[in-house]
């Protein structure tokens, strides 16, 4: 019984069903252009860890364009109109004291920041007198990824990458749509499918020193894209 | 009447006042000879923290305005709509011991918690919303969070997709992703 309703209210929530369940990939008609495709402007999933390499130092990831495939990841590329925002919140009210701002021009990428935006919300300009690192985008065919580093030490990467992100996304279709009850054990009789094994995101990374985001224990951290 | 003029007029300064900024800043970048273009004022198209929140709990109607809807102020426009779909869901309590408000005042302001020093992670059994790890499996962190109940045993068909690891082992050095496929 209880299965049942639970069961009835996932078909409740069908009325998405246009709109594919994924952490953040088209996920508004805004940033999905025709076909479902992930526009340059969808932001598909935001990361913050400890640096593996450094623990003085913290890592973004901005992933946009999601599901491309190896043809199209050759020759996707980052609007030159948008800019990508890193915004982090060192005094827990939720608003950006900090941004960390993304740009690619003629092939190349900055990051400017960490640095106080001109002001917190929904437009932007960048605060070109920060300071920046800078990085030629790299290309699909490039066997290693061209890393830049500030003068502050922040590094900053742009180019394809294989999709970190995992999930049964058609199981969960089908539990949405009524045809299935349950995820797939991912046993060999019963085993799930990752929708996003084999697809690639264009990323934007950016590694900085601890030290420069304050000295507050925790962040809140967001991404964003904006456009002119 | 008087509401929306303000928010009209409101806005239109915050247009303009940046734009005036632009313009100065440009100026300053033109002068060191730099040819990088930064110039003019960009508007929000799409925003993120934690995944899949915007897909999972907010209407087909409303998907592009949580979008453009700053963190600060998406409890206050937002939270009703999530503690309905927690309701449906037949959500009452998860093994964090949140009850539906609780749960729903967390998830309706969209950033990602991030520590600065330890242990940065989505959920490992210990630490929870410290950061997020590309190794992370944050869909089952949800689907047991949401689907699971007190203990996390309820509807065990539902908390896991059981696909627990990305098809490509990530870099031990920046970007830390995979290369591309």
């Amino acid at each position: 019984m209880k299965k049942k309703i639970l069961f009835g209210t996932l078909i409740g929530i069908a009325a998405v069903g246009s709109i594919i369940f994924a952490a953040d990939h088209i996920d508004a008609p805004a940033v999905t252009g025709t076909g479902n495709v992930s526009l340059g402007t969808d932001i598909t999933d935001v990361y913050a860890f400890q640096s593996p390499a450094d623990n003085n130092n913290m890592v973004f990831v901005i992933n946009t364009q999601g599901l491309l495939s190896p043809s199209a990841s050759a020759t996707a590329k980052f609007p030159e109109n948008t800019l990508y925002e890193l915004n982090i919140d060192n005094t827990g009210d939720n608003v950006e004291d900090m941004v960390i701002q993304l740009l690619v021009r003629n092939g190349k990428v900055r990051a400017y920041g960490p640095v106080a935006p001109a002001a917190p919300g929904t437009g932007s300009i960048v605060v070109a007198n920060a300071p920046y690192a800078e990085a030629s985008v790299t290309s699909y065919a490039s066997g290693s990824p061209v890393v830049g580093t500030s003068t502050k030490g922040v590094k900053v990467f742009a180019g394809p990458r294989d999709d970190p992100f995992f999930f049964d996304l058609k199981r969960f279709k089908e539990i949405i749509a009524g045809t299935a009850t349950k995820f797939h054990d991912g046993t060999a009789e019963d085993p799930a499918t990752d929708a996003f094994a084999g697809t690639n995101v264009m990323s934007l990374v950016v590694e900085v020193p601890k030290s420069m985001l304050g000295s507050a224990s925790s962040i809140n951290v967001w991404a964003e894209s904006k456009s002119k | 009447m008087l509401r929306i003029n303000n928010k009209i007029s409101f806005s239109f300064l915050i247009t303009a006042a940046l734009f005036m900024a632009s313009c100065k800043k440009d100026h300053g970048n033109n002068n060191g000879g730099d040819s990088f273009d930064t110039s003019g004022v960009f508007t929000q198209q799409d925003q993120m923290g934690r995944p899949a929140i915007n897909t999972v709990f907010v209407g087909a109607d409303r998907k592009n305005e949580f979008n453009m809807t700053t963190p600060s102020a998406m409890s206050a426009a937002f939270k009703a709509d999530f503690l309905a779909k927690l309701s449906a869901f037949g959500y009452t309590q998860n093994a964090l011991g949140q009850n539906a408000d609780a749960f729903g005042g967390l998830l309706v302001t969209d950033v990602l918690n991030a520590k600065l020093s330890g242990k940065t992670t989505f959920f490992d059994g210990t630490n929870v919303l410290t950061g997020r790890d590309l190794a992370d499996d944050v869909i089952d962190t949800e689907l047991l969070l949401i689907f699971g109940g007190s203990t996390g045993a309820s509807n065990p068909g539902l908390t896991s997709d059981h696909i627990n690891s990305n098809d490509k082992a990530f870099l031990t050095t920046f970007p830390y992703l995979a290369s591309p496929f």
